[in-house]
């Protein structure tokens, strides 16, 4: 095999090398700037290690919220995007400028400030004041927890329209007469003969989506949801770890790429069944191909 | 290599799943625009239950329009059309004014009109069993395991048995468009459109298709179709429709229309294809 479905330039270095090389010079520098002078940073390496593979509760707890958190908003901006980019799609004016118009607002707001905007913002002038989900006295969502995901999932909703969109029109308009002409309806029509051929096209973006989205609640420091990034600063920031910046950071950073590493299996599988059907060449992404731009044992000129 | 053609296909699917009699289609006074553009001029057409009518006619003279205009795939701005004695794609409001449908409305119309698309429109997501149950599942409700059943036999009427399980892009173009045959068949329809249904093919695959809208056509099948296929016409016609120009401009059986047209139009249309 000479052919080669990578697309880095020649003599680019490759990605796992560029991540082990930037490790190694971490460690080298670390260990050069080690010093016994007063004053000067005490690493504590058994910090990353245990952080890593002794996760604590509160760890373990942050790594649950950053998950969950992350896959409630994919899902309302998945269910919010096939709604908007139907809505886009339509003949009637009405449904297409509502649309517009969410997309407009929600890709072009930070959404540093939509988060704090739906959470104190709406909070704090009782519009909507966040209640704690309290079940039998125990707490089942903070406030917090749910404003977070509302704002994530509101605003992936606005880049998940375009997605999706985009898969919807790039499937031949024969598909949908030869649907109609069955006497299927246009719900029926979209459900089983559109959206799902438009799934191949939208499930490599919507992967990169939802890692962007494992990665963007720790936005989430804003309204104070204790996810991964809150839990590390905050051992950053007082207890015996405290000011242990690289270590803990570092851990922080493990942690988020063991879940991104995690989805990138998962998605190179859902891309390996989506293919199906559809020709040779779709069925032989790999998780590694998908996550590093190549694949081991392939011949690059 | 040429997979027998079975007989009884339409036995297969029990005859239409509505009662069909009498004048099938009728077509008066269709008028319709793309734009400015005005691509047909007041179409008259009936075609009668069993009758199988080829249109034939210079590209552009609106022949695919006019098909396409018969199960509401394209709106009508002027005249109307029934099939099988209903008012296609629209409701008549007080003062004969006309009213589009509702979707739900159209999309019953549909299934009783079954289409064959130039090129083929299966469902590519799907195996060709998958492609032919789809709709008597989803939008007659059958139970999927008849639904399968007649599925099968069909893909064995038309000799493609053996495909059940492959997907389009594993079939040839004759073997695709025998599928979306039996995919229309399947619904059980009062007529079936065919909109050029080998001008996509390979000259080798032609005559497989053709064999199948010839057994159909035989077992009285209520058919139009749009077509260059001069020798289908010729053999399998009830009656030949020249189109020219979005007008209606000869029809008659076809030895009167292929070797007597009156038409000067039709009479050099067929001097440049025969």
């Amino acid at each position: 095999m000479t052919v080669s479905s990578d697309c880095r330039p020649r003599g680019a270095p490759r990605p796992t090398f560029g991540l082990v090389g930037a490790l190694l010079v971490v460690a080298l520098v670390a260990s050069a700037c080690q010093s016994s002078a007063p004053g000067a940073y005490q690493y504590k390496w058994y910090i990353l290690f245990d952080s890593i593979f002794h996760p604590d509760g509160l760890i373990i707890n942050g790594i649950w919220l950053t998950v969950s958190i992350a896959v409630v908003s994919q899902i309302i901006g998945v269910v919010l995007g096939i709604l908007a980019a139907l809505a886009r799609l339509s003949s009637r004016a009405i449904p297409r400028w509502i649309a517009s118009i969410y997309i407009w607002l929600f890709r072009g707001t930070p959404l540093l400030v939509q988060i704090s905007f739906i959470f104190y913002g709406l909070g704090v002038t009782k519009i909507y004041a966040w209640p704690d989900f309290v079940l039998n006295g125990t707490l089942i969502v903070s406030g917090a927890v749910q404003a977070g995901i509302c704002a994530l999932g509101v605003n992936e909703g606005a880049y998940m329209a375009e997605i999706v969109r985009a898969g919807i029109i790039s499937i031949d308009p024969g598909q949908a007469e030869a649907a109609k002409s069955l006497g299927m309806t246009y719900g029926q029509t979209m459900r089983r003969i559109i959206l799902p051929q438009a799934a191949r096209v939208i499930v490599p973006p919507l992967g990169n989506e939802f890692n962007n989205m494992l990665k963007n609640t720790s936005l989430l420091v804003v309204i104070a949801v204790t996810e991964l990034y809150v839990t590390f600063s905050n051992k950053n920031g007082s207890g015996s770890t405290s000011f242990h910046p690289l270590e803990l950071f570092l851990a922080a950073a493990f942690w988020y790429l063991v879940l991104t590493t995690i989805w990138g299996f998962i998605q190179a599988w859902i891309e390996r069944r989506l293919g199906q059907g559809m020709g040779p060449g779709n069925d032989r992404i790999t998780a590694r191909q998908r996550l590093l731009g190549f694949r081991f044992g392939e011949k690059v000129e | 290599m040429t997979e027998a053609i079975g007989h009884d296909l339409l036995a297969v699917i029990g005859g239409p799943a509505t009662p069909a009699a009498g004048r099938i289609v009728e077509a008066r006074g269709v008028h319709k625009w793309f734009g400015r553009n005005e691509v047909l001029k007041g179409v008259d057409l009936a075609v009668e239950k069993g009758e199988t009518v080829v249109i034939i006619g210079p590209s552009g003279s609106g022949k695919t329009t006019f098909l396409r205009c018969i199960n509401h795939l394209e709106k009508v701005q002027q005249g109307r059309i029934m099939v099988n004695g209903q008012l296609i794609g629209y409701r008549e409001e007080a003062g004969g004014k006309l009213r589009e449908d509702s979707e739900r409305n159209i999309a019953r119309q549909r299934r009783e009109i079954g289409m064959v698309f130039q090129r083929f429109n299966l469902f590519p997501h799907k195996t060709a069993i998958d492609n032919i149950v789809e709709a008597p599942i989803q939008v007659r409700g059958e139970k999927p395991d008849a639904a399968r059943e007649v599925g099968q036999a069909l893909l064995a009427r038309v000799g493609l048995a053996h495909k059940a399980d492959a997907y389009p892009n594993q079939l040839s173009g004759g073997q695709q468009q025998r599928v979306a045959i039996c995919r229309a068949l399947a619904m059980k329809p009062a007529l079936m459109l065919f909109d050029e249904p080998t001008s996509a093919l390979d000259p080798e695959m032609i005559g497989e298709v053709l064999e199948v809208m010839k057994e159909l056509a035989r077992e009285g099948m209520t058919m139009i179709v749009v077509s260059h296929e001069m020798g289908f016409a010729r053999e399998v016609a009830d009656r030949v429709v020249m189109m020219d120009e979005g007008l209606i401009v000869e029809e008659g059986p076809p030895a009167q229309v292929f070797s007597a047209a009156k038409s000067e139009r039709t009479k050099s249309f067929l001097s440049k294809i025969l």
